[in-house]
């Protein structure tokens, strides 16, 4: 009894963090982009507390409070912070549309879970359905990556996609701390990395937006 | 033995790296040339030696190199004929170098790659292990490189060594696809695993067919040639003398070993396909050379043919093997390893002896040779010698060896598979028409440049250069007679190793002092030592005969001006002109040779002119549309040098995408 219950919950934090991957995806605005980011690292602090407990790690809470405090609170007030005092245009700048990416995003799912489903018929249930749902929230962190023009959306779009290597990583019973600490700190340098190189492209260049660092490099588009 | 030749190719690395750091004069040459000269002798006699005696196979594996292979050395039969071989022909170019290179504008830039190419041509040898072999030849292939680079001043240098240095690295990367495909995904590469493989993997035929490709390339079969014309010219005597003595016969030991040792029992289609690149390469070589003006590039086309002629006999031997007839095929081997050495002598004289031409007159052009037998007597004796040997005539060594492989021909009605039964003879018919060929071209060769009157104010000037040089050609020479006339010399050695390999004796009595019989008593036979006494009996009884008979009758006329009052040198023979009909017959077709003639109008006073085109066609339809490929996708793919961010990401996304596309819809 207790094992459906536990599966079925540590699904619908899956879920969870996949939908917010789509909300992220949808956003119009950037300041609803770092909402929906904070939700979907909220969503993936829940996925793994929630392991923790089922698995009986704790250390899994440590990786929870890391995603939560960091991700899901740190992250967004900074960069909402950088948005303000920068002064940056609110409106996410695409390179596709947004209908169109949320097609792509959609056939990425099916593609992830075609893809995890059969390889992974000898392992748990669970285990393949988090993998699959962890390999389609990384790829959707791709794609938001690749078809969003602003810096700042970009680094969102890393970030989630961190988001499912953690959720990956929180549902394969046994993986040690290492790994959850390290794909933090990395998180955490990339992000100190990003926040320096955002002022420092501001002091130059006086925006955000990558097209026009691009058109200064003398390419075309 | 084994750690011996080692420590003998550790020497001539110390003396390569210690070459550049010696105050470069005339001791410094010589001591180099000394050193290299002295190893190869030492390792070649020691080879020689251990190959009639009998010696065990030894092996030696040292814990060198990648941590979890080491580095596997071993001294068999076939290697020992081979080590023989080259380090005999590389002692005595080293004579020749010690003279002829201290006249070069800058010796010193061959000094260092010198040892350090004779020392991997050996390691090649001695290799036991897929990475050593490797290494070994592509340390072969840099150093061998930097000696054609040696004038490097001049366009024709630069362009041959560039051309030469693509033709290496596509030779290499090739084999190591081919050892790749031989030890199968996770496989072992000592050769001792791959050897005694019980099943061989699926991929062993790509194997078999890329391991032709990539020693065929480094060898110079057609249409894998491009790079040899064009390398051994360009390079200083001696070197092309090395390049085509030595480093040739490693690729084709690179073949051998190959084919006959490490893949397993061959199929019957591996000696086809060697006899007819063989055939082809024999032909088309030895068509080309016949109508080169540059002497070292005619040298450098005859190469190719006897590489053909060799391979021809390889995959003869082949052949055999696939129907089970170990006698003939191993027959078959001990021609191709003695065509190999007396292909290593010979070749090397002529280019030493075409070194020496370009010393005295700083020609290459036999357009503008002629009449230099007078002028210099020796070498032009030697350049004879090298000739014959070279035309496959007795009494010299070539003749030997090419009609041992011919005699193997005869009895190719033996074998099992009908396909290699028809067209072994065809290609033997080719194989006999590719050294009648060879005959007029060194006809031609020896004609142009010794004889008749000289065509130009350097011929008429040329001063023979005495000294190490010619002692060297003098060595070489000899070496060439001597095998020809004791053939029992070659061929003992190479019996040995075909024995290595295949495991059986030719017939008894095969190899003798004074007869060869290699089919036995009942086959045909040939007295080396017995031909060159008559030939000499001939020689020097003619003369006093004849006159004594006809002493009283003779008397002095004008000599017949052949229909040509005219005096002028320019009236005798051109190179052009003596290859002509064998040009129209043959050129048309294999080269699109187009002649134009352009006559002035008259009144004009200018002469009229004919000019020949020729091409290659490996080049003009092999490697140029792929030089124009690359270069095409080369300038397209240069745009991914500069995109941005976001456009990286997404191929990189494209990417991942893709593969994991294709996992889903391959797996099951």
């Amino acid at each position: 009894m207790f094992a459906t219950i536990a599966y079925d919950l540590s699904h619908m934090a899956g879920a969870m963090v996949l939908l917010a991957g789509f909300v992220v995806l949808y956003q119009r605005r950037v300041l609803g982009v770092l909402r929906a980011f904070a939700a979907q690292s909220i969503a993936v602090a829940g996925a793994a507390a929630w392991q923790a407990y089922s698995q009986e790690a704790p250390h899994l809470y440590v990786t929870a409070a890391i995603a939560l405090l960091l991700k899901g609170i740190a992250a967004p007030i900074a960069l909402n912070r950088i948005v303000r005092r920068l002064d940056i245009h609110r409106t996410v700048e695409t390179a596709v549309g947004i209908g169109a990416t949320m097609l792509a995003g959609v056939g990425l799912v099916v593609l992830a879970t075609l893809l995890v489903l059969p390889v992974t018929v000898s392992s748990a249930a669970l285990t393949r359905e988090t993998l699959a749902i962890a390999l389609s929230v990384v790829l959707i962190g791709f794609l938001m990556m690749i078809t969003r023009r602003n810096a700042i959306t970009q680094v969102v779009g890393f970030m989630s996609l961190e988001n499912g290597l953690v959720l990956a990583a929180v549902g394969v019973k046994g993986m040690p701390l290492v790994v959850e600490m390290s794909v933090a700190f990395s998180l955490l340098i990339a992000f100190i990395l990003f926040g320096m190189f955002f002022f420092r492209i501001r002091e130059r260049f006086d925006t955000l937006d990558l097209q026009s660092i691009e058109s200064f490099r003398g390419e075309r588009r | 033995m084994l750690t011996l030749t080692l420590l003998g190719l550790l020497v001539l690395l110390a003396l390569g790296v210690s070459a550049p750091f010696i105050r470069p004069d005339r001791l410094a040459l010589r001591l180099v040339h000394g050193g290299v000269g002295g190893v190869a002798l030492a390792l070649g006699i020691a080879a020689a030696i251990r190959l009639v005696a009998g010696g065990e196979v030894s092996e030696l594996d040292l814990p060198l190199g990648l941590p979890w292979m080491g580095t596997h050395f071993r001294l068999d039969d076939l290697a020992c004929f081979f080590m023989a071989a080259i380090n005999l022909a590389a002692a005595l170019v080293m004579v020749f170098a010690d003279g002829y290179a201290a006249r070069q504008p800058e010796p010193t830039r061959a000094l260092a790659p010198l040892p350090i190419f004779l020392a991997a041509c050996n390691l090649v040898l001695l290799a036991n292990d897929a990475f050593v072999f490797l290494l070994a030849w592509e340390m072969m292939s840099i150093a061998s490189w930097l000696l054609v680079l040696a004038n490097h001043r001049e366009d024709e240098s630069r362009h041959a060594a560039y051309v030469y240095l693509a033709m290496a690295s596509l030779s290499v990367l090739l084999l190591l696809l081919a050892f790749g495909a031989l030890a199968g995904i996770d496989g072992d590469y000592r050769f001792a695993a791959l050897r005694e493989a019980t099943e061989r993997p699926p991929m062993a035929t790509l194997a078999v067919v890329l391991a032709m490709l990539g020693a065929g390339a480094k060898a110079g079969l057609v249409p894998l040639h491009v790079w040899l014309p064009l390398a051994h010219p360009a390079a200083p005597s001696h070197v092309s003398a090395l390049l085509s003595g030595v480093m040739v016969k490693i690729a084709l030991y690179g073949l051998a070993r190959f084919l006959f040792d490490l893949v397993g029992a061959p199929a019957w289609w591996w000696g086809v396909v060697l006899v007819v690149a063989g055939a082809a390469s024999a032909l088309i070589g030895i068509l080309y050379a016949l109508m080169q003006r540059d002497l070292k590039r005619v040298l450098a086309y005859s190469t190719i043919e006897n590489v053909g002629v060799i391979t021809f006999a390889l995959g003869l031997s082949l052949c055999f093997r696939a129907s089970e007839l170990f006698d003939l095929s191993a027959l078959a081997l001990a021609g191709a390893l003695a065509h190999a050495l007396n292909h290593a002598l010979f070749k090397s004289l002529m280019f030493c002896g075409a070194g020496v031409i370009l010393e005295a007159t700083h020609l290459r052009d036999l357009e503008r040779m002629g009449g230099l037998v007078r002028r210099m007597p020796y070498a032009s004796l030697f350049m004879l010698m090298g000739s014959l040997a070279a035309s496959s005539l007795p009494p010299l060594n070539g003749f030997v060896s090419e009609w041992l492989i011919f005699q193997t021909v005869f009895a190719s009605s033996a074998l099992h598979d009908n396909l290699p039964r028809l067209i072994v003879p065809l290609m033997g018919a080719v194989l006999a028409l590719s050294a009648a060929l060879a005959a007029v071209a060194f006809v031609r060769a020896f004609g142009l440049a010794f004889l008749g009157r000289p065509r130009s104010v350097e011929a008429e000037r040329a001063v023979e250069p005495g000294g190490t040089m010619m002692t060297g050609l003098a060595l070489l020479a000899g070496g060439c007679l001597l095998l020809g006339v004791f053939p029992v010399v070659t061929l003992s050695l190479a019996e040995s190793a075909a024995h290595g390999v295949i495991g059986v004796s030719l017939p008894a009595g095969a190899v003798g002092w004074i007869v060869l019989a290699p089919l036995g008593s009942g086959g045909a036979a040939y007295a080396g030592f017995i031909v060159f006494l008559a030939l000499l009996g001939l020689a020097v009884g003619t003369r006093p005969l004849l006159a004594r008979l006809w002493a009283e009758r003779r008397r002095r006329a004008a000599a017949w001006d052949c229909g040509f009052p005219d005096a002028s040198p320019s009236t005798q023979y051109t190179a052009s002109s003596f290859s002509q009909p064998l040009r129209r017959v043959f050129g048309t077709a294999f080269f699109r040779a187009r002649e134009t003639v352009d006559m002035p109008a008259p009144g004009d006073a200018r002469p009229a002119r004919l000019e020949i085109r020729l091409i290659d066609p490996a080049w003009d339809w092999g490697v140029e549309p792929i030089r124009r490929a690359v270069e095409a996708a080369t300038l397209r793919l240069n745009a991914t040098q500069f995109l941005s961010i976001r456009r990286y990401l997404s191929l990189m996304f494209g990417a991942l995408v893709t593969l994991l596309l294709i996992v889903a819809a391959t797996q099951q």
